[in-house]
Protein backbone atom coordinates (compact mmCIF):
# COMPACT_ATOMS: atom_id res chain seq x y z
CA UNK A 1 0.00 0.00 0.00
CA UNK A 2 1.10 3.10 -0.90
CA UNK A 3 2.38 5.48 2.25
CA UNK A 4 0.14 8.99 2.78
CA UNK A 5 1.72 12.16 2.98
CA UNK A 6 0.77 12.81 6.06
CA UNK A 7 0.27 16.40 7.87
CA UNK A 8 3.51 15.21 10.25
CA UNK A 9 5.47 14.58 7.15
CA UNK A 10 4.65 18.06 6.02
CA UNK A 11 5.14 19.79 9.37
CA UNK A 12 8.67 18.24 9.27
CA UNK A 13 10.32 18.80 5.88
CA UNK A 14 8.65 22.19 6.09
CA UNK A 15 10.40 22.68 9.72
CA UNK A 16 13.47 21.20 8.05
CA UNK A 17 13.45 23.88 5.63
CA UNK A 18 12.93 26.68 7.60
CA UNK A 19 15.61 25.73 9.99
CA UNK A 20 18.28 25.58 7.12
CA UNK A 21 16.87 28.78 6.09
CA UNK A 22 17.39 30.06 9.81
CA UNK A 23 20.26 28.50 11.40
CA UNK A 24 23.11 29.61 8.92
CA UNK A 25 22.33 33.21 9.94
CA UNK A 26 23.13 32.08 13.56
CA UNK A 27 25.46 29.23 13.81
CA UNK A 28 28.10 30.64 16.00
CA UNK A 29 25.90 30.38 18.95
CA UNK A 30 23.82 27.33 18.26
CA UNK A 31 23.89 24.37 16.46
CA UNK A 32 21.76 21.84 14.15
CA UNK A 33 21.33 19.36 16.45
CA UNK A 34 20.89 21.91 19.30
CA UNK A 35 18.22 23.05 17.41
CA UNK A 36 16.58 19.86 16.80
CA UNK A 37 17.63 18.59 20.35
CA UNK A 38 13.94 16.68 21.71
CA UNK A 39 13.27 17.24 25.05
CA UNK A 40 15.87 15.80 27.74
CA UNK A 41 13.52 13.62 29.53
CA UNK A 42 12.54 11.84 26.06
CA UNK A 43 16.34 11.13 25.10
CA UNK A 44 17.89 7.80 24.56
CA UNK A 45 21.64 7.27 26.67
CA UNK A 46 22.96 7.56 23.77
CA UNK A 47 21.30 10.83 22.82
CA UNK A 48 22.47 12.17 26.53
CA UNK A 49 26.14 10.77 25.91
CA UNK A 50 26.46 12.61 22.39
CA UNK A 51 25.07 15.77 23.61
CA UNK A 52 26.87 16.04 26.33
CA UNK A 53 30.12 15.29 24.56
CA UNK A 54 29.28 17.92 22.32
CA UNK A 55 28.56 20.38 25.12
CA UNK A 56 32.12 19.56 26.80
CA UNK A 57 33.37 20.62 23.00
CA UNK A 58 31.50 23.64 22.83
CA UNK A 59 32.09 25.30 26.62
CA UNK A 60 35.67 24.28 26.61
CA UNK A 61 36.27 26.09 22.89
CA UNK A 62 34.09 29.36 24.29
CA UNK A 63 35.58 29.64 27.73
CA UNK A 64 39.34 28.09 26.55
CA UNK A 65 39.40 25.66 30.14
CA UNK A 66 38.06 21.99 29.93
CA UNK A 67 34.65 21.24 31.30
CA UNK A 68 33.33 18.39 32.19
CA UNK A 69 29.10 18.04 31.59
CA UNK A 70 27.67 15.36 33.36
CA UNK A 71 23.85 14.01 33.32
CA UNK A 72 23.87 12.13 37.10
CA UNK A 73 20.27 10.59 37.48
CA UNK A 74 18.65 10.96 40.71
CA UNK A 75 19.47 8.11 43.17
CA UNK A 76 17.16 5.52 44.21
CA UNK A 77 15.85 5.74 47.46
CA UNK A 78 16.88 9.17 47.67
CA UNK A 79 14.56 12.61 48.36
CA UNK A 80 16.56 15.29 49.18
CA UNK A 81 15.82 17.87 52.04
CA UNK A 82 17.20 20.62 53.89
CA UNK A 83 16.71 22.40 57.00
CA UNK A 84 17.67 25.69 58.06
CA UNK A 85 18.51 26.50 61.55
CA UNK A 86 17.03 30.52 62.18
CA UNK A 87 18.58 31.00 65.38
CA UNK A 88 21.78 30.11 64.13
CA UNK A 89 22.12 32.31 61.02
CA UNK A 90 23.73 35.48 61.25
CA UNK A 91 22.96 37.09 57.68
CA UNK A 92 26.43 36.95 57.02
CA UNK A 93 25.86 35.76 52.77
CA UNK A 94 28.73 33.48 52.51
CA UNK A 95 26.05 31.12 51.22
CA UNK A 96 24.88 33.69 48.57
CA UNK A 97 28.91 33.72 47.00
CA UNK A 98 29.85 30.10 47.82
CA UNK A 99 26.48 29.58 45.99
CA UNK A 100 27.71 32.15 43.32
CA UNK A 101 31.38 30.05 43.07
CA UNK A 102 29.61 26.95 42.39
CA UNK A 103 26.71 27.38 40.12
CA UNK A 104 28.16 29.93 37.33
CA UNK A 105 25.29 32.25 37.58
CA UNK A 106 26.09 35.68 35.78
CA UNK A 107 28.25 38.17 37.70
CA UNK A 108 26.90 40.92 35.51
CA UNK A 109 24.02 41.27 35.38
CA UNK A 110 24.23 40.26 38.70
CA UNK A 111 22.23 36.81 39.28
CA UNK A 112 22.10 35.46 42.38
CA UNK A 113 20.20 31.94 43.81
CA UNK A 114 20.21 32.40 47.37
CA UNK A 115 18.37 35.99 48.94
CA UNK A 116 19.12 36.44 52.71
CA UNK A 117 15.77 38.54 54.22
CA UNK A 118 16.26 40.32 57.80
CA UNK A 119 13.61 40.61 59.39
CA UNK A 120 12.34 42.49 62.43
CA UNK A 121 12.78 40.73 65.47
CA UNK A 122 9.19 39.70 66.91
CA UNK A 123 7.59 39.03 63.48
CA UNK A 124 7.54 37.23 60.87
CA UNK A 125 6.53 39.52 57.85
CA UNK A 126 7.96 38.93 54.30
CA UNK A 127 6.70 41.84 52.69
CA UNK A 128 8.48 44.13 54.53
CA UNK A 129 12.08 41.98 54.91
CA UNK A 130 15.55 43.48 53.75
CA UNK A 131 17.46 41.91 51.54
CA UNK A 132 19.97 44.93 50.87
CA UNK A 133 20.87 45.38 54.55
CA UNK A 134 24.44 45.92 54.45
CA UNK A 135 26.08 47.25 57.80
CA UNK A 136 29.55 46.67 59.19
CA UNK A 137 28.93 43.61 61.38
CA UNK A 138 26.42 40.93 61.33
CA UNK A 139 23.76 39.71 63.05
CA UNK A 140 22.42 43.41 64.09
CA UNK A 141 21.00 44.37 67.51
CA UNK A 142 17.09 43.54 66.63
CA UNK A 143 17.13 41.59 63.59
CA UNK A 144 17.16 37.79 62.49
CA UNK A 145 18.15 36.79 58.70
CA UNK A 146 16.07 34.27 56.51
CA UNK A 147 17.66 32.91 53.57
CA UNK A 148 15.59 32.09 50.96
CA UNK A 149 16.63 30.26 47.69
CA UNK A 150 14.27 27.44 45.59
CA UNK A 151 12.02 25.55 48.09
CA UNK A 152 11.66 22.34 46.25
CA UNK A 153 8.50 21.97 46.27
CA UNK A 154 6.94 18.72 46.43
CA UNK A 155 4.07 20.10 44.50
CA UNK A 156 5.70 22.80 42.29
CA UNK A 157 3.40 25.43 40.88
CA UNK A 158 6.57 26.51 38.49
CA UNK A 159 6.33 23.20 36.82
CA UNK A 160 2.71 23.47 36.34
CA UNK A 161 3.14 26.76 34.75
CA UNK A 162 5.94 25.95 32.43
CA UNK A 163 4.08 25.54 28.79
CA UNK A 164 6.48 23.79 27.18
CA UNK A 165 7.61 20.90 30.01
CA UNK A 166 11.06 22.90 30.08
CA UNK A 167 11.16 22.16 34.34
CA UNK A 168 10.09 19.26 36.02
CA UNK A 169 10.86 17.56 39.43
CA UNK A 170 13.10 14.62 39.30
CA UNK A 171 12.41 11.78 41.42
CA UNK A 172 14.93 12.47 44.21
CA UNK A 173 12.71 15.85 44.75
CA UNK A 174 15.15 18.36 42.98
CA UNK A 175 13.33 20.66 40.39
CA UNK A 176 15.68 20.92 37.40
CA UNK A 177 15.63 22.96 34.56
CA UNK A 178 16.27 22.18 30.78
CA UNK A 179 17.77 25.17 29.22
CA UNK A 180 17.84 23.93 26.11
CA UNK A 181 14.27 23.59 25.96
CA UNK A 182 13.40 26.83 27.89
CA UNK A 183 11.98 29.47 25.83
CA UNK A 184 12.07 32.30 28.16
CA UNK A 185 8.13 32.99 28.67
CA UNK A 186 8.91 33.33 32.31
CA UNK A 187 5.91 31.77 33.38
CA UNK A 188 7.69 29.68 35.96
CA UNK A 189 9.00 32.82 37.15
CA UNK A 190 5.57 34.02 38.08
CA UNK A 191 4.55 31.38 39.42
CA UNK A 192 6.81 30.26 42.01
CA UNK A 193 5.89 31.90 45.68
CA UNK A 194 9.31 32.35 46.84
CA UNK A 195 11.05 34.44 44.08
CA UNK A 196 13.36 31.88 43.84
CA UNK A 197 13.48 31.37 40.15
CA UNK A 198 16.10 33.95 37.30
CA UNK A 199 16.43 35.45 34.51
CA UNK A 200 18.86 35.39 32.01
CA UNK A 201 18.10 39.36 30.45
CA UNK A 202 21.72 39.17 28.65
CA UNK A 203 24.45 36.57 27.67
CA UNK A 204 25.66 35.82 31.24
CA UNK A 205 29.30 37.24 32.03
CA UNK A 206 31.59 35.22 33.98
CA UNK A 207 35.21 35.79 34.30
CA UNK A 208 37.37 32.33 32.68
CA UNK A 209 39.03 32.01 36.04
CA UNK A 210 35.72 32.02 38.29
CA UNK A 211 33.97 29.26 35.73
CA UNK A 212 33.15 26.15 37.65
CA UNK A 213 34.07 23.38 35.41
CA UNK A 214 32.70 20.24 36.99
CA UNK A 215 28.75 20.73 35.75
CA UNK A 216 25.74 19.08 35.42
CA UNK A 217 23.30 19.51 32.13
CA UNK A 218 20.42 19.60 34.66
CA UNK A 219 22.53 22.05 36.78
CA UNK A 220 25.85 24.73 36.91
CA UNK A 221 26.84 24.19 33.17
CA UNK A 222 27.18 27.56 31.69
CA UNK A 223 23.56 29.17 31.01
CA UNK A 224 22.46 31.23 27.50
CA UNK A 225 20.82 34.67 27.13
CA UNK A 226 16.92 34.10 27.50
CA UNK A 227 16.81 31.19 30.05
CA UNK A 228 15.85 31.16 33.55
CA UNK A 229 17.68 29.47 36.46
CA UNK A 230 17.66 28.58 40.13
CA UNK A 231 18.68 26.31 42.80
CA UNK A 232 19.04 22.99 42.48
CA UNK A 233 20.61 21.87 45.63
CA UNK A 234 23.64 21.45 43.63
CA UNK A 235 22.65 18.93 41.52
CA UNK A 236 26.42 18.77 40.24
CA UNK A 237 27.76 17.68 44.17
CA UNK A 238 24.29 16.20 45.76
CA UNK A 239 23.81 13.46 43.50
CA UNK A 240 27.32 12.48 43.86
CA UNK A 241 26.84 12.49 47.24
CA UNK A 242 28.45 15.73 48.57
CA UNK A 243 26.74 18.63 50.33
CA UNK A 244 25.68 21.33 48.38
CA UNK A 245 28.30 24.34 48.64
CA UNK A 246 26.04 26.56 50.70
CA UNK A 247 26.52 24.02 53.50
CA UNK A 248 30.18 23.71 53.59
CA UNK A 249 30.02 27.75 53.24
CA UNK A 250 28.19 28.69 56.44
CA UNK A 251 30.13 29.53 58.98
CA UNK A 252 27.71 28.88 61.69
CA UNK A 253 26.01 25.64 60.71
CA UNK A 254 22.62 26.87 60.42
CA UNK A 255 22.33 24.88 56.82
CA UNK A 256 21.34 20.91 57.17
CA UNK A 257 20.85 18.62 54.26
CA UNK A 258 20.07 14.75 53.72
CA UNK A 259 18.12 12.08 52.45
CA UNK A 260 14.87 12.44 54.00
CA UNK A 261 14.39 8.39 53.41
CA UNK A 262 17.27 7.58 55.87
CA UNK A 263 16.45 7.12 58.90
CA UNK A 264 19.67 7.55 60.50
CA UNK A 265 20.19 11.17 58.37
CA UNK A 266 20.60 14.33 60.34
CA UNK A 267 17.49 16.03 58.37
CA UNK A 268 15.97 13.33 59.83
CA UNK A 269 16.87 14.01 63.20
CA UNK A 270 15.87 17.64 62.79
CA UNK A 271 12.24 16.59 61.75
CA UNK A 272 11.75 14.31 64.81
CA UNK A 273 13.23 16.62 67.04
CA UNK A 274 12.41 20.32 66.68
CA UNK A 275 9.30 22.11 65.60
CA UNK A 276 9.93 23.16 61.63
CA UNK A 277 8.01 25.37 59.43
CA UNK A 278 7.88 25.78 55.52
CA UNK A 279 7.83 29.38 53.87
CA UNK A 280 3.87 29.89 52.66
CA UNK A 281 2.90 26.73 54.20
CA UNK A 282 -1.07 27.78 53.19
CA UNK A 283 -0.13 27.99 49.50
CA UNK A 284 0.00 23.87 49.27
CA UNK A 285 3.61 23.67 47.45
CA UNK A 286 4.74 21.49 50.09
CA UNK A 287 8.65 22.44 50.31
CA UNK A 288 11.67 20.24 50.93
CA UNK A 289 13.25 22.83 52.84
CA UNK A 290 12.54 23.82 56.23
CA UNK A 291 13.29 26.52 58.73
CA UNK A 292 13.85 25.71 62.49
CA UNK A 293 14.53 27.47 65.48
CA UNK A 294 17.36 24.93 67.69
CA UNK A 295 17.41 28.02 69.86
CA UNK A 296 14.68 29.66 72.74
CA UNK A 297 16.78 33.08 71.72
CA UNK A 298 19.53 34.55 69.96
CA UNK B 1 36.17 -28.97 79.65
CA UNK B 2 32.97 -26.83 78.34
CA UNK B 3 33.57 -24.26 81.30
CA UNK B 4 37.21 -24.14 80.42
CA UNK B 5 36.12 -23.43 77.13
CA UNK B 6 34.03 -20.78 78.06
CA UNK B 7 36.26 -19.35 80.18
CA UNK B 8 38.85 -19.23 77.81
CA UNK B 9 36.09 -17.34 75.11
CA UNK B 10 34.93 -14.82 77.82
CA UNK B 11 38.83 -13.40 78.58
CA UNK B 12 39.70 -13.21 74.68
CA UNK B 13 36.30 -11.50 74.21
CA UNK B 14 36.09 -8.92 77.02
CA UNK B 15 39.17 -7.09 76.38
CA UNK B 16 38.61 -7.06 72.34
CA UNK B 17 35.28 -5.26 73.36
CA UNK B 18 36.77 -2.73 76.03
CA UNK B 19 39.02 -1.85 73.39
CA UNK B 20 36.56 -1.24 70.80
CA UNK B 21 34.39 0.68 73.22
CA UNK B 22 37.37 2.65 74.22
CA UNK B 23 38.00 3.55 70.25
CA UNK B 24 34.54 4.63 69.82
CA UNK B 25 36.37 7.99 70.24
CA UNK B 26 36.68 7.91 66.05
CA UNK B 27 32.91 7.93 65.37
CA UNK B 28 33.42 11.06 65.05
CA UNK B 29 36.00 12.12 62.60
CA UNK B 30 36.90 15.99 63.06
CA UNK B 31 39.22 18.58 62.05
CA UNK B 32 42.48 18.94 63.88
CA UNK B 33 42.16 21.78 66.77
CA UNK B 34 43.88 24.68 65.98
CA UNK B 35 46.00 24.67 68.76
CA UNK B 36 47.62 21.55 67.70
CA UNK B 37 49.08 24.09 65.12
CA UNK B 38 50.28 26.52 66.85
CA UNK B 39 53.36 27.47 67.88
CA UNK B 40 53.25 27.06 72.17
CA UNK B 41 52.10 23.37 71.12
CA UNK B 42 53.26 20.78 72.75
CA UNK B 43 52.86 22.58 76.45
CA UNK B 44 55.11 19.91 77.52
CA UNK B 45 57.63 21.44 75.75
CA UNK B 46 57.76 24.27 78.29
CA UNK B 47 55.81 23.00 81.46
CA UNK B 48 58.07 19.40 81.57
CA UNK B 49 60.19 20.64 83.74
CA UNK B 50 58.05 23.45 85.84
CA UNK B 51 56.50 22.54 89.39
CA UNK B 52 52.94 22.70 88.74
CA UNK B 53 51.63 25.54 90.83
CA UNK B 54 47.63 24.73 91.70
CA UNK B 55 46.80 27.91 92.88
CA UNK B 56 44.50 30.16 91.48
CA UNK B 57 45.98 33.33 90.10
CA UNK B 58 47.01 35.94 87.86
CA UNK B 59 49.46 34.76 85.63
CA UNK B 60 52.62 36.36 83.90
CA UNK B 61 52.97 34.17 81.39
CA UNK B 62 49.87 33.59 79.17
CA UNK B 63 48.59 36.74 80.09
CA UNK B 64 46.56 37.31 77.15
CA UNK B 65 44.36 34.30 78.12
CA UNK B 66 41.14 35.99 79.32
CA UNK B 67 38.15 34.19 80.02
CA UNK B 68 35.14 36.43 79.09
CA UNK B 69 31.86 34.89 79.19
CA UNK B 70 32.72 31.70 80.38
CA UNK B 71 32.23 31.84 84.38
CA UNK B 72 35.18 34.04 84.59
CA UNK B 73 35.05 34.08 88.35
CA UNK B 74 34.56 30.30 89.25
CA UNK B 75 36.73 29.44 86.42
CA UNK B 76 40.57 28.10 86.66
CA UNK B 77 43.18 26.99 84.06
CA UNK B 78 43.22 23.88 86.01
CA UNK B 79 39.75 23.21 85.71
CA UNK B 80 39.92 21.81 82.07
CA UNK B 81 43.89 21.68 81.25
CA UNK B 82 44.86 18.64 83.23
CA UNK B 83 48.10 19.99 85.68
CA UNK B 84 50.09 16.72 85.63
CA UNK B 85 50.04 16.10 81.56
CA UNK B 86 49.98 19.57 80.22
CA UNK B 87 49.45 17.95 76.82
CA UNK B 88 46.08 16.72 77.59
CA UNK B 89 42.45 18.48 79.07
CA UNK B 90 40.86 16.99 82.17
CA UNK B 91 37.77 15.75 82.87
CA UNK B 92 35.90 15.86 85.73
CA UNK B 93 35.85 12.42 86.56
CA UNK B 94 39.91 13.55 87.04
CA UNK B 95 40.60 11.13 83.49
CA UNK B 96 42.12 13.21 80.32
CA UNK B 97 41.46 13.92 76.95
CA UNK B 98 43.33 15.12 74.25
CA UNK B 99 42.91 18.41 72.34
CA UNK B 100 40.99 16.66 69.54
CA UNK B 101 38.48 15.55 71.29
CA UNK B 102 37.58 18.40 73.44
CA UNK B 103 33.79 17.68 72.51
CA UNK B 104 34.18 15.46 75.59
CA UNK B 105 35.37 18.37 77.57
CA UNK B 106 32.62 21.05 76.93
CA UNK B 107 29.96 18.04 76.67
CA UNK B 108 30.50 17.20 80.55
CA UNK B 109 28.88 21.27 81.16
CA UNK B 110 26.91 21.75 77.69
CA UNK B 111 24.76 18.56 77.94
CA UNK B 112 22.16 19.44 74.97
CA UNK B 113 24.55 21.28 72.91
CA UNK B 114 26.66 17.78 72.51
CA UNK B 115 23.84 16.07 72.07
CA UNK B 116 22.58 18.37 68.98
CA UNK B 117 26.24 18.15 67.98
CA UNK B 118 26.76 14.42 67.65
CA UNK B 119 23.49 14.23 65.86
CA UNK B 120 24.75 17.19 63.37
CA UNK B 121 22.52 19.70 64.63
CA UNK B 122 24.78 21.86 66.19
CA UNK B 123 28.25 22.64 64.44
CA UNK B 124 29.17 21.72 61.17
CA UNK B 125 30.21 18.89 58.89
CA UNK B 126 31.62 19.27 55.22
CA UNK B 127 32.07 15.62 53.31
CA UNK B 128 29.34 13.99 52.07
CA UNK B 129 26.11 13.51 52.96
CA UNK B 130 25.83 9.79 52.06
CA UNK B 131 28.78 8.95 53.71
CA UNK B 132 32.53 9.99 55.73
CA UNK B 133 32.21 13.80 56.87
CA UNK B 134 34.60 15.56 59.18
CA UNK B 135 33.19 17.55 62.12
CA UNK B 136 34.06 21.05 63.31
CA UNK B 137 35.10 20.72 66.26
CA UNK B 138 33.73 23.18 69.43
CA UNK B 139 36.83 25.30 69.42
CA UNK B 140 37.14 25.46 65.58
CA UNK B 141 33.91 27.81 65.46
CA UNK B 142 34.70 28.76 69.61
CA UNK B 143 37.21 30.05 71.15
CA UNK B 144 37.03 27.98 74.50
CA UNK B 145 37.89 30.88 76.85
CA UNK B 146 35.42 33.78 75.24
CA UNK B 147 33.18 31.18 73.08
CA UNK B 148 30.57 33.78 71.94
CA UNK B 149 30.33 33.42 68.57
CA UNK B 150 32.25 36.91 67.65
CA UNK B 151 30.09 39.23 65.11
CA UNK B 152 31.86 39.29 61.15
CA UNK B 153 31.48 41.74 57.91
CA UNK B 154 28.51 40.65 56.13
CA UNK B 155 29.68 39.84 51.94
CA UNK B 156 28.15 42.54 49.89
CA UNK B 157 24.61 42.79 49.38
CA UNK B 158 23.32 42.13 45.80
CA UNK B 159 22.98 45.14 42.98
CA UNK B 160 19.48 46.45 43.16
CA UNK B 161 17.40 45.91 39.59
CA UNK B 162 18.64 48.40 37.25
CA UNK B 163 22.10 48.64 38.64
CA UNK B 164 25.50 46.62 37.13
CA UNK B 165 28.51 46.18 38.85
CA UNK B 166 30.49 48.02 36.37
CA UNK B 167 28.46 51.38 37.18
Amino acid sequence: MKKRFSRRDFIKITAVGAGAAVIPGCSNTITWEEFFQTNFKEMSPQEIKHLLAGLEEKYTKEYGVKFTVKATPAREGVVFGYALDLSRCIGCRRCVYACVKENNPSRDVQIQWIRVLRMKKGEFNLEESEHYYDPDKVPEDGYFYVPVQCQQCENPPCVKACPVKATWKDPDGITVIDYNWCIGCRFCMAACPYRARKFNWTKPLIPKDEMNTDTHYLGNRPRMKGVVEKCTFCVQRSRDGRYPACVEACPVGARKFGNLLDKESEIRYILENFRTFRLKEDLNTQPKFFYFFSLGWG
Amino acid sequence: MKKALLFIIIFTICPLTAATAGSNNNDYPAYPPKILSSELFPCSSCHAGMEPNILKRELTFHGEVKIIGHAEHERWCLDCHDARDRDKLRLINGSTVGFDRLFRLCGQCHGPTYRAWRAGVHGKRTGRWDGQKQYYLCSSCHDPHSPRFKALAPEPPPVRPGETIRN
